[in-house]
């Protein structure tokens, strides 16, 4: 190797700085929350009780559940029409689903505000899935499409021979071996949904029962100004559910954000 | 949550080809199944996707031509809300401040990505997997965290001024302060922020376009005597040119969009010194009751950020070609 040995001190140098300037501020939250010196969990269980963040995780949890389920089945079922399936008007809907994706939650928000409100959908917990789906079926739709167009042909038109329908060969034969992208797709899904913040803040505006994580964090700092022990313990308990998985399948994390955003 | 993927769509030739393969019409689809089953498979996603995005898109833009305050009936102003996102002052400079964030979110985080790669990229490096997760990990905590942590790190009595007032002590001047209080270093202060949580992005995508980059032009390059410096800007940058445009559209639409940032560590203040768009679309919604107004600025960061993904698309296919 021609890398010399002070090239490479230099580049383990540039490294380690910069994974320190990544952790370090959460280490500092960690220790804050803790109150530096001595373990001291009161903190979390103060927050905890002070800031209701069990209701606030249970909203949260129903909401992402209820988004990632809905939106996988029907962005699957989409992906595998646009991908596989040739019908009329099918480069349309794939390329409404694309713009799609690049359409900011700011620019919708405010009418899904009044909209939601007439239906009387403010305030519940279904006005903030249905438009999370919708966000989530746009990336979901196209990066199924782009694994069911990566399936040899020969492979659904074997199950077609063997008798089985559109519907079994789906879900019997091409979405088992499609566990790696559905897997990769549920994990970033899911992340977006539990991280959302402004929808939660327009659409739950008056049922503090409704509150998800991160709204609730809010709502628990406008209380707790400069308590930031407490507040420190707040933050470690909204973002621990998604950092714990993303420890676990931080490949799955990371290869959807390359092919999500190089693919084609 | 946009991530903005800019695929082409399938090209003439690549159809032509699928025509082909599969003997021309109607052969590609399953026997004996009705072609449009299709409409019935992708029907469910269609409906609630056109129900809760393109509808408020629409309605939005429909909003937009008036002056409505939320309650009252509105009154038919045609395009002056958008001559007003363009002319007020506040408004005006929260997208100015937006074009600055633009500079801490994407570009310096994309100028620290390629040293973070130059260094992963020329020789072996032991626990390559740990620093990517390690440098990736702020991209995946709430953003509401985030500023909550952030702004404990910037305040009066935070680590950032114990350090400084520590260096005080050592004889320097005194430069410790409320950060995201201050006129002038709020928005910078901001704008590190997003430069720590998008650096790990690029860094990412940066690494997995060096590892499609052909080895033997590291080899030739070095056979040719070129150092680090040279070699970096021969081969890794080149080669990186449509990870660099990715890394561009997707960091600069997290700088357009960035709300729960700005909503929670500053409020848009000290005055407007914070103030972005992102930010102006709900406070003119819900604080001042220009609703009008706010959904011609969220209008106006919809065509921004689609003209981005458009323009950096052709940079990129265009000199491919």
């Amino acid at each position: 190797m021609i890398g010399s040995r002070r090239e490479a001190f230099v580049n383990y140098t540039v490294l380690v700085v910069f994974s320190a300037i990544a952790v370090l501020p959460m280490i500092g939250v960690v220790f804050q929350a803790l109150e530096g010196t001595e373990l001291n969990v009161s903190n979390f269980t103060d927050a905890w009780e002070q800031g209701h963040f069990a209701d606030y995780l249970r909203n949260s949890v129903i909401v992402t559940v209820a988004v990632v389920l809905t939106a996988t089945l029907l962005s699957i079922m989409a992906g595998y029409a646009l991908g596989t399936m040739e019908f009329r008007g099918a480069g349309a809907v794939f390329l409404l689903f694309l713009a799609g994706l690049t359409i900011p939650t700011e620019a919708v928000v405010v009418p899904l505000y009044f909209d939601l409100r007439s239906l009387g959908l403010d305030n519940t917990l279904i006005g903030l899935i249905l438009p999370q789906i919708a966000q989530s079926v746009a990336f979901g739709t196209f990066w199924m499409r782009a694994y069911f167009r990566s399936v040899p042909r020969a492979l659904p038109e074997a199950a077609r021979i063997d008798g089985a329908s559109s519907w079994t060969t789906l879900w019997r034969v091409l979405v088992p071996g499609g566990r790696p992208a559905i897997l990769t797709m549920v994990v970033l899904i899911s992340m977006w949904t539990w991280n959302e913040f402004l929808l939660p803040l327009v659409i739950i505006n008056s049922d503090e029962g409704l509150r998800t994580a991160p709204l609730g964090l809010s709502f628990f700092q406008g209380t707790h100004q400069t308590a930031y022990p407490l507040l420190m313990a707040g933050a470690l308990i909204i973002a621990a559910p998604i950092v714990i998985v993303y420890v676990f399948l931080q490949r799955h994390f990371i290869a959807g954000m390359l092919s999500g955003a190089i693919k084609e | 949550m946009t991530l903005a993927a800019r695929p082409k769509a399938a090209t003439t030739a690549e159809r032509r080809e699928r025509a082909r393969g599969r003997g021309g019409r109607g052969a590609g689809r399953p026997p004996g199944e009705p072609r449009r089953i299709g409409w019935l498979y992708a029907l469910p996603a269609l409906l609630v996707y056109a129900a809760f995005l393109i509808w408020p898109l629409l309605h939005g833009a429909y909003f937009s031509l008036f002056e409505w305050d939320g309650l009252s009936p509105g009154t038919w102003t045609g395009l002056s809300n958008y001559s007003k996102a363009l002319s007020d002052p506040t408004l005006r400079g929260a997208f100015l401040h937006a074009l600055v964030l633009v500079v801490f979110y994407a570009v310096v985080p994309c100028c620290i990505a390629f040293v973070l790669v130059a260094a992963m990229s020329r020789s072996k490096i032991r626990g390559l997997t740990f620093f990517r997760t390690v440098l990736f990990l702020p991209q995946v905590v709430a953003m509401v965290a985030v500023a909550v942590a952030w702004q404990w790190i910037y305040s009066p009595g935070g680590p950032i001024n114990d350090v400084l007032r520590w260096l005080h002590g050592l004889g320097l001047p005194d430069w410790s302060r409320g950060w995201l209080g201050d006129f002038t270093w709020a928005l910078p202060a901001v704008g590190l922020i997003g430069t720590w949580v998008q650096i790990g992005l690029a860094m990412v995508l940066f690494m997995a376009g060096v590892q499609k980059i052909p080895r033997e032009l590291y080899e030739a390059a070095r056979i040719d005597g070129a150092g680090p410096v040279r070699e970096f800007l021969a081969v890794t940058l080149p080669g990186l040119r449509r990870e660099l445009a990715v890394a561009l559209t997707l960091t600069t639409i997290a700088a357009m969009r960035n709300f729960d940032l700005i909503y929670l560590a500053t409020s848009g203040g000290p005055g407007d010194a914070t103030k972005v768009p992102a930010y102006e679309v709900y406070n003119r919604t819900f604080n001042t009751g220009e609703v009008g107004l706010a959904s011609a600025i969220g209008i106006i960061i919809a065509v921004l950020i689609f003209t981005f993904t458009v323009l950096i698309g052709r940079f990129v296919e265009g000199r491919d070609r």
